[in-house]
């Protein structure tokens, strides 16, 4: 594996619901590439696109109610040009996916363990025998306790905890390239959420997948990501290290979102908030989506979607009142 | 500004019946089990232990946060508290009332002084009801004429910042998660309540907003000087709003005490276990091991002894013997039923001031 | 402090931020009439029902008035805008007249039943245990039988008239209309605004009235509306049997087994009444439909 050569290449993606009374600009332009083996979290409220974009990366939008437009690529392969058959090797194969409520990824009236098993034996072409025995594998893999009872369970018989493993389980069964996590931890409980977010980042190193793993709660990016992306209305407005964004974040909107987390902050003071609501994405405003709610906005935000800007290697944002920034022919 | 640290009372409330030393609710032994029944008679296959014996008190005045994860009761505790449901076994005094027996306050009388705002949700307003409507129905029922009710309802909405010209007429549907909890918010607030019951007020909400709806509960409970009681599974959000605070754990406190205390020093493993389950927030001291492993059990056969148990670091024999007791929570007392807190309890760690890390 | 800056409405949403002080029905009167669909079938509905009170006052002819050699004739026939009958009455006096009792037994049966089915419904959904399986055990008992052997059963024991085979059909109606009101109760009763309205502390009735009913009636109408074509035909079942509507008495259901042999001499007329019939279900289903998706003010 060549690590020079970029897994997943998104430009300019855009996505459009559209009804008969309302046109939804749900994703407005993306750009972003990701590397083999890199952990990159989206992060961003409800309605951001963080979700949308995700799907559009499997293809999983309602092709009669989205405009999708843009390009994107996963491991050289344009998705949007693939045929059926190409997609179906995608989606499972060099792609798959996680979701918030494990239920919906399983049959209910399915064993566990017979379910991976078919999904093994039908990309793979093996037995359904040895297809079992690589099930059992990966249920030691996700550190399922005692994993041959549990594969004989059916869904509802496992905790929240056991049934996203499974499906985790599951979603590693072909040995994917990228790993697409909608909200995983979400549903979970404290004690369990963190159980699950060390697996995962255990799971990526020894495994050497990338992830994309989409979030609203930045401390599980800070547990998780290399790398985030800030969504706000349908865009990237801040990129870079998690590191860096978490500790000097660039967009204003980040400052917001960080300043208004509650995190043990005094009790005595009233919290930081960001003012207002996001944007109805039916109208979004011309210019920087979020210059109504910005503390910082001037006139000149208002006119035209700010460009990309990097004011050091591996970040940029955009927004205006960056200082010192290079504007960027290409959004990195 | 400072709101959160002294407790403010009613100075001249007609209802205060007890004074400022009188505590506004009590609790003593509450529980609710419910019956899981199954087959076409309706045999009672097991219960579900959703609250198992709960006591607190809640002081005029203060904030009382209740934390837990899924299954340890604090939403049906919730509902019993406002007699929604009714309880299987326990008393409840609000004021120096016991609520619904003879002599003390009916359960009529108690909802006119303790209301709930219920996590947003699709279901939390009447989808076919102005938002108005729904924050006026309180005082009509009690009688008000609907032109006061109405009139009342949009000062409400005034109140907490919604404009009601633009956003009293409007559908639940048509309203954002922020804004439709500032409507939850004001429909507790219609009946002039002096206790609020927040059950998972803010969870459903983006974290920008969440900011402003928790901002403006603070502003509300000074200005109208309310006691809350808090519920929710955000360590976070628990510890600003809250002046004590209350853990749950399969249906009983394991712990009790002012925020600040708890926080700093947990008393109870599974306090310390939530504590630090918490993602850092710091990529650089990111969490390397998992406090506890495993999912909390179900609570329809809650384990022997001490329910944590048999997720406890520290467990040992007596632990799954024995149950330990949280002790009676005199005001502020900083408690855990936990066996090492006990010096006579026979576990080996017992009377360590501290307990040792988890990992 | 600045709690009440935050909510500028969003920008551009001029249609969203117009003040709108208009109530649930008031709502639904404003969405109504803006759908073109359900007013023209509203229309239809309400030109049958009025043409069938003024029968006496439009009807060109007598509907009784017998002729031997006018039978079966064809629309336009000497006068007869829409032909006659078997026994050579006016066909359309018939059908006008007709609609009189055809209406009475297909609505009057689904609206007694409607409120004592959905009442019993709502009831046996909001109270939940014992009462609900005491009322819907009941229920269970009715819906053992077809309804058309329950309804030819009950009239027959009665005794056959009018009246009688009403009370035969609302008895055979209640039973659904009680379990769909049930249904529909037992989803709306656990969710959290019917709980936040119990906590006011607000006597039942009124949590039921105002929150409750709202959210059941939708669901609770449209299926009633579907069973007042059925209650048409399950009537003219009965005339055919000789125990509801009596002949010479026009009836839209009795017109159509008497002219079904006249199929072969002239199959339009037979079909007339079955038109009739056709027509006011339609218009009906289609009303409630319309009333139904304007009650949804969601959508």
């Amino acid at each position: 594996m060549t690590m020079s050569v970029p897994l997943v290449e998104v430009e300019d993606l855009s996505v459009n619901f559209v009804t008969r009374e309302s046109d939804v600009r749900a994703v407005n332009g993306v750009n972003f590439t990701m590397m083999p083996g890199e952990v990159m979290c989206m992060l961003g409220e409800s309605g951001s696109g963080k979700s949308v974009t995700m799907r559009a990366l499997m293809r999983l939008l309602p092709p009669k109610r989205s405009v999708i437009r843009g390009r994107i690529r996963i491991a050289g392969q344009d998705v949007q040009a693939m045929g059926d058959a190409a997609l179906r090797r995608m989606r499972g194969g060099t792609v798959s996916m996680i979701f918030q409520e494990p239920m919906t990824a399983f049959d209910p009236v399915v064993r566990v363990g017979d379910q991976i098993a078919e999904v093994v034996a039908q990309h793979r072409g093996v037995s359904r025998r040895e297809g079992r025995r690589r099930a059992l594998d990966l249920f030691e893999l996700v550190r399922i306790p005692s994993p041959e009872r549990r594969l004989d369970a059916y869904p509802h018989e496992l905790s929240g905890g056991l049934r996203q493993r499974a499906m985790i389980a599951l979603a590693l069964s072909c040995e994917p390239k990228l790993l697409l996590a909608d909200e995983p931890t979400t549903a979970l409980d404290a004690t369990v959420q963190i159980q699950v977010l060390i697996l995962l980042r255990k799971l990526q190193q020894e495994l050497g997948m990338s992830v994309i793993f989409v979030t609203h709660d930045l401390g599980v990016a800070a547990e998780i990501a290399d790398r985030v992306a800030i969504m706000y209305a349908g865009r990237v407005v801040e990129t870079g290290s998690v590191r860096d964004v978490l500790k000097a974040p660039l967009h204003p909107y980040t400052s917001g979102l960080l300043a208004s987390t509650v995190h043990d902050q005094p009790r005595d003071r009233e919290l930081e908030t960001i003012p207002g609501a996001p944007p109805d994405m039916r109208n979004l405003p011309p210019g920087c989506s979020f210059a109504p709610r910005c503390p910082q906005a001037a006139g000149d935000c208002q006119l035209a979607v700010p460009p990309p800007v990097s004011p050091s290697p591996g970040r940029v944002a955009r927004c205006l009142r960056v200082a010192g920034a290079q504007p960027l022919m290409e959004f990195a | 500004m400072s709101f959160a640290t002294s407790p403010i009372w009613p100075p001249a409330d007609p209802r205060d019946r007890g004074g400022p030393q009188q505590p506004l609710l009590m609790v003593r032994g509450l529980q609710k089990h419910f019956a899981i029944r199954n087959g076409v008679l309706g045999r009672v296959a097991a219960h579900v232990r959703a609250v198992d014996g709960v006591s607190f008190t809640v002081h005029k005045g203060e904030t009382l946060g209740i934390v837990g994860e899924s299954g340890c009761g604090k939403s049906t505790l919730a509902r019993l508290l406002m007699r929604l449901i009714v309880p299987d076994a326990g008393e409840q005094i609000f004021d120096g009332d016991a609520v619904g027996v003879q002599g003390g306050i009916s359960v009529k009388d108690l909802r006119r002084q303790a209301q709930m705002v219920f996590q947003d949700s699709s279901s939390s307003l009447n989808p076919r009801m102005p938002v108005q409507g729904s924050v006026a129905f309180g005082p009509m029922a009690f009688g008000m004429p609907k032109a006061d009710a109405t009139a009342l309802a949009r000062e409400l909405l005034t109140k907490v910042g919604l404009n009601p010209a633009l956003f009293g007429g409007r559908y639940p549907h048509e309203l954002s998660g922020g804004q439709k909890q500032r409507v939850n918010i004001a429909r507790a607030l219609a009946l002039k309540p002096r206790m609020v019951i927040l059950d998972e007020a803010v969870s459903a909400l983006d974290k920008s907003v969440e900011a402003q709806v928790l901002n403006l509960l603070q502003v509300l409970k000074r200005e109208l000087s309310l006691t809350y009681v808090f519920i929710s599974h955000d360590l976070g959000v628990v510890r600003w709003i809250s002046d004590r605070v209350m853990v749950m754990y399969l249906g009983e406190v394991v712990e009790i005490g002012p925020a600040d205390a708890l926080y700093a020093a947990p008393k109870h493993p599974y306090t310390q276990a939530l504590l630090a389950s918490r993602p850092s927030m710091d990529p650089d001291r990111r969490r390397e091991e998992a406090p506890v492993s495993g999912d909390p059990p179900n609570p329809v056969n809650p384990p022997p002894g001490c329910r944590f148990h048999t997720r406890c670091p520290h467990a040992e024999r007596v632990c799954s013997a024995r149950a330990p007791v949280l002790g009676d929570a005199a005001a502020g007392a900083h408690l855990a039923a936990c066996h090492i807190q006990n010096p006579a309890s026979g576990h080996s760690l017992a009377g360590r001031p501290v307990l040792p890390a988890l990992h | 402090m600045s709690t009440t800056v935050s909510n500028a409405p969003p920008t551009g949403n001029a249609a969203m931020a117009a003040p709108r002080q208009r109530g649930y029905w008031g709502t639904v009167g404003y969405r109504l009439r803006y759908d073109p669909v359900t007013l023209f079938f509203g229309a239809v509905l309400l030109s049958v029902i009025l043409a069938a009170v003024f029968a006496s006052w439009i009807a060109p002819a007598d509907p009784y008035q017998e002729s031997i050699i006018r039978r079966l004739k064809g629309p336009g026939y000497m006068g007869h805008i829409l032909g006659t009958d078997e026994l050579g009455r006016d066909m359309l006096s018939r059908l006008l007249y007709g609609g009189r009792l055809t209406l009475l037994m297909g609505m009057v049966p689904v609206v007694i039943a409607t409120l004592i089915g959905g009442g019993l419904g709502v009831v046996a959904g909001f109270a939940g245990g014992i009462v609900n399986t005491l009322i819907m055990r009941t229920m269970d008992v009715f819906y053992a039988f077809p309804s058309v052997l329950l309804a030819v059963a009950i009239s027959g024991a009665m005794g056959g008239g009018v009246t009688n085979g009403m009370i035969a059909l609302t008895l055979v109606f209640i039973p659904p209309l009680c379990r769909v009101a049930e249904t529909a109760t037992t989803q709306v009763r656990n969710l959290d605004f019917v709980d936040a309205a119990r906590a006011t502390g607000a006597p039942l009735r009124l949590v039921l009235w105002h929150h409750v009913l709202g959210n059941v009636l939708g669901p609770v109408l449209i299926y009633a509306s579907s069973l007042i074509s059925v209650g048409i035909i399950l009537a003219s079942g009965l005339s055919f049997l000789g125990l509801g509507v009596k002949p010479p008495e026009p009836d839209w259901g009795l017109m159509l087994n008497a002219l079904r042999q006249a199929i072969y001499v002239n199959p339009l007329i037979a079909a007339l009444p079955g038109i009739a019939i056709f027509i006011t279900s339609v218009s009906l289903n289609m009303v409630s439909d319309g009333l139904r998706s304007a009650m949804d003010v969601r959508s």
